[in-house]
């Protein structure tokens, strides 16, 4: 129990709860299943982005260019799927190639220039963003293949609302689910995943014991990659469109909510649980003020309030521990 | 090659671009020695442990056997198959991840492991702290840690992978005298395993009381190795440098000077309690006890960092309030922390411009830009002042010798016009040499009437240089002594005492 309250999950636990609470008292219809569930379907766009950037925040670096890699990703698997038709399987594939290897290049460029990874990752979200709309002409793409239509209203199970529309658990959900799973499993029980929280901890340390600083670097932001190039075609799934332009932009969304989760940008700590808390927030928030009918601008301003709050409060934690431990015992 | 050897070195030199950092070195530790290597900076130290880690290699002609065997081409991984570990100063620690993985996680790396069994991960560390009989919470963050704790989960990792030679650089920096004690007795553990210790330090008194043998370096060549009971401080410290340095003590001239800075009954919750001083003109206060103390705090507190929350300070007979560094300088009082003495110089800089340094507030013009005939007259004056001989006041501070170099750090202090100077940990990580440098520059600085206050571990230290010596203690005064009238051993003895 007292460990539990050193920890920064628990506060972003209850802030949730009791924004829930507040949401529900003047709106019923935010606590049903049936939010839950499309919920869970439209932010796995954004939880799948989050994973990626958790990997990237906790192996020291910072990646900004993955919305980018998605839109690339995303764009050649429509393309590629019209002109050559396919399956669902050949589509993820394609986007997972594009993503994997443009998160290379950013890990190469990084590693070999020794550029910081945030100059690295602005510079190369133009660049692939900015040949994109060159060779796409900013066209949108509404004409998907049925398969592909079809897949993004699979359910997993359906249920009826109390008026009759049917309601469930969306695929896309799953799959989130599914990825958040394998990186659970990256993170706590392979040499790699420890070696990235090592990285985050101390760079020169890990090298001196004999983790491979460069497979890492690849790792993470390949990974990354590969994660947008999914959370890409995602995407296109739930708006059953291709705009270039509808991801580009939303970095900052995700980095909030993945810091808002825990993670430190100065490396080495962050959790699944705590991003999965952070977004889940996130979203909460945007929900919630939509259907207590409150003007959208409004979201960006709470989200800003968010995150001081939450990173004074766990900086004020740490400032207060710290003194703690200098007092000296007076007799 | 005598057969308890572990180590044997011979003819190992080392040339960088222009310097000759090693000159045709022997060394030698044993099977299960504790060993201390020493030296002033750039004596070669650091490039021999380098060589010995197979981080750097030697040039043409070394020789190399270890247990035995020799190396010709002698690589880093030579040394972790031997069981050579180094533990660099930093430790090499993680401060993110728990006790128990920051042991257990080399091991399983070089044993070319993919996954990561967590039962695995605390036997290993559990096995290696039983080893030396520690006991540190396995789930505890390193960053939580004390240094000492730190270190020993340092030590802990090297013997999770069959340790024979551990290397041990500047392990005491920043440990109390009890962690010290206890870091001696990991060692001696260490020793009936058969495992050699070596360690290099500073601290001279430690490397006699725990060493069998020690290396001395000096420019890069091997003065030689000396069984320790042969040595004392004074006879390694002539090793060390080529020069007997005179460990004088400082005798104050005026005892009846007036009294600058007086504190009664000054408190801090959860810092100090009741403590009253005086300090005189031109005289040297000093005040140890262990560290944690409180010393640094009741400093902290005279310079208004955290200002302390009942008591009375008098700074030239009227009281006066210090809430904030602001009111400390304007009543003239400056808080040097650990060794900025030396480190004050910007050695590519002009003698000038590392003298007005501190003061280039004053020399602002009505504009608020810097005058160009203020700045060459304060310089002038201090040049003239302690005669400092330069070639020309643009002359970078690297190109003067040793003795003006100090001259043009007490010009800097002496231009801020301090009254109180408040040292604290002046020489801390600094060797002999410099040392008594130093010491000559704070006897300069209280020949010209500053009052100083000198805060140090070191006994030795405020014995030689302080009249007055207050011990602290869970922040109080346990004790004063006064300098002329008792020995260094008794202040020690008074010490310890109280940290039983």
């Amino acid at each position: 129990m007292k460990k539990l309250l050193t920890r920064h999950e628990t506060y972003v636990f209850l802030v949730i709860i009791a924004l829930c609470v507040i949401i529900t008292s003047i709106t019923p219809r935010f606590f049903t299943l049936e939010n839950l569930f499309d919920l869970l379907r439209s932010y796995s766009f954004m939880g799948i982005f989050a994973i990626g950037v958790l990997f990237v925040l906790i192996s020291g670096g910072i990646d900004i260019s993955f919305t980018a890699v998605a839109t690339v990703a995303a764009y050649t698997m429509t393309v590629v799927s019209i002109k050559y038709g396919g399956n669902m399987l050949t589509a993820f594939l394609i986007a997972a190639v594009v993503g994997t290897a443009l998160g290379m290049l950013n890990a190469a460029i990084i590693y070999f220039f020794n550029i910081p990874s945030i100059i690295t990752t602005i510079a190369t979200l133009n660049i692939y963003y900015g040949i994109l709309t060159v060779v796409s002409g900013g066209k949108w793409i509404y004409s998907l293949p049925t398969w592909f239509r079809e897949f993004g209203e699979i359910k997993v199970f359906t249920l009826t609302s109390g008026e009759g529309l049917s309601y469930g658990l969306s695929l896309v959900t799953v799959i989130w689910f599914a990825i958040v799973i394998l990186a659970w499993v990256i993170l706590r029980y392979t040499i790699v995943g420890r070696g990235i929280y090592a990285m985050g901890g101390n760079l020169t340390s890990a090298q001196r014991a004999g983790f491979n600083i460069f497979f890492l670097q690849m790792f993470v932001y390949s990974f990354m990659g590969l994660l947008a190039g999914i959370a890409g075609v995602i995407q296109v799934l739930l708006v059953q469109t291709m705009a270039p332009n509808s991801m580009v932009g939303k970095e900052l969304d995700v980095l909030a909510a993945v810091v808002l989760g825990g993670a430190s940008l100065a490396g080495g700590t962050g959790t699944l649980t705590g991003t999965l808390l952070g977004v889940a927030l996130i979203a909460i928030m945007s929900n919630g003020m939509t259907m207590m009918r409150i003007p959208s601008f409004w979201y960006n301003v709470f989200i800003g309030l968010t995150i001081i709050a939450s990173v004074s409060l766990s900086a004020y934690r740490r400032r207060r521990e710290k003194r703690r431990a200098i007092a000296v015992e007076v007799e | 090659m005598s057969e308890d050897a572990f180590l044997s070195m011979r003819n190992i030199s080392k040339r960088y671009v222009g310097v000759q950092a090693l000159d045709s070195v022997d060394f030698q530790v044993n099977k299960g020695e504790i060993h201390c290597l020493v030296g002033e900076n750039g004596s070669g130290k650091s490039t021999l442990i380098k060589i010995i880690s197979g981080a750097v290699s030697p040039d043409e002609g070394a020789h190399i056997e270890i247990d035995g065997e020799t190396f010709h081409d002698y690589q880093a991984i030579d040394a972790i198959r031997k069981g050579i570990e180094v533990i660099y100063q930093d430790l090499s620690l993680f401060p993110n991840l728990t006790v128990a993985e920051n042991i257990a996680l080399s091991h399983i790396i070089a044993e070319g492991n993919r996954f990561i069994r967590w039962g695995e991960v605390q036997r290993i560390a559990r096995q290696a702290m039983d080893r030396i009989g520690v006991n540190i919470p396995l789930t505890e963050l390193v960053g939580d840690l004390s240094v000492a704790d730190q270190q020993l989960v340092a030590i802990c990792r090297a013997l999770t992978r069959g340790v024979r030679l551990v290397i041990m650089d500047e392990p005491t920096a920043a440990l109390t005298r009890k962690e010290v004690e206890a870091l001696f007795a990991v060692v001696k553990d260490l020793q009936a395993k058969g495992i050699a210790t070596l360690f290099v330090s500073h601290k001279l008194n430690e490397v006699l009381q725990i060493a069998e043998r020690v290396t001395v370096l000096r420019d890069g060549r091997l003065v030689g190795t000396f069984p320790s009971q042969e040595l004392d401080d004074e006879k390694l410290t002539m090793l060390m440098t080529g020069k007997k340095i005179e460990y004088s003590r400082y005798v104050p001239e005026a005892q009846q000077a007036d009294v600058l800075l007086e504190v009664r009954a000054l408190s801090r919750r959860g810092n100090f309690k009741d403590i009253s001083l005086q300090l005189r003109r031109g005289e040297i206060l000093g005040i140890t006890g262990l560290l944690g103390s409180g010393r640094t705090e009741l400093a902290l507190a005279l310079f208004g960092v955290n200002p302390a929350d009942s008591g009375e300070i008098l700074v030239e007979g009227k009281p006066v309030r210090i809430a904030s560094v602001q009111d400390a300088l304007r009543l003239g009082i400056g808080y040097v922390p650990e060794n900025r003495l030396v480190q004050g110089l910007i050695m590519p800089q002009s003698v000038g411009k590392n003298i007005v340094l501190t003061v280039l507030r004053r020399l602002l013009n009505r504009l608020g830009l810097i005058d160009a005939d203020k700045t060459r007259d304060t310089i002038n004056r201090w040049i003239e002042d302690l005669s400092i001989r330069v070639p020309a006041v643009d002359s970078p501070v690297q190109t003067l010798s040793g003795g003006n170099q100090q001259r043009v750090v007490l010009a800097k202090w002496m231009a801020t016009q301090p009254k109180i100077l408040i040292l604290d940990g002046p020489t801390i990580g600094i060797d002999v040499a410099a040392k008594s440098a130093i010491h000559e520059i704070i006897r300069d600085l209280a020949r010209r009437d500053i009052g100083i206050i000198v805060i140090s571990d070191e006994v030795s230290e405020v014995y030689r240089n302080c009249g007055r010596i207050i011990v602290m203690h869970k922040g109080r005064f346990i004790a004063e002594f006064d300098a002329a009238q008792c020995t260094e051993e008794e202040i020690q003895e008074c010490i310890n005492r109280a940290g039983e």
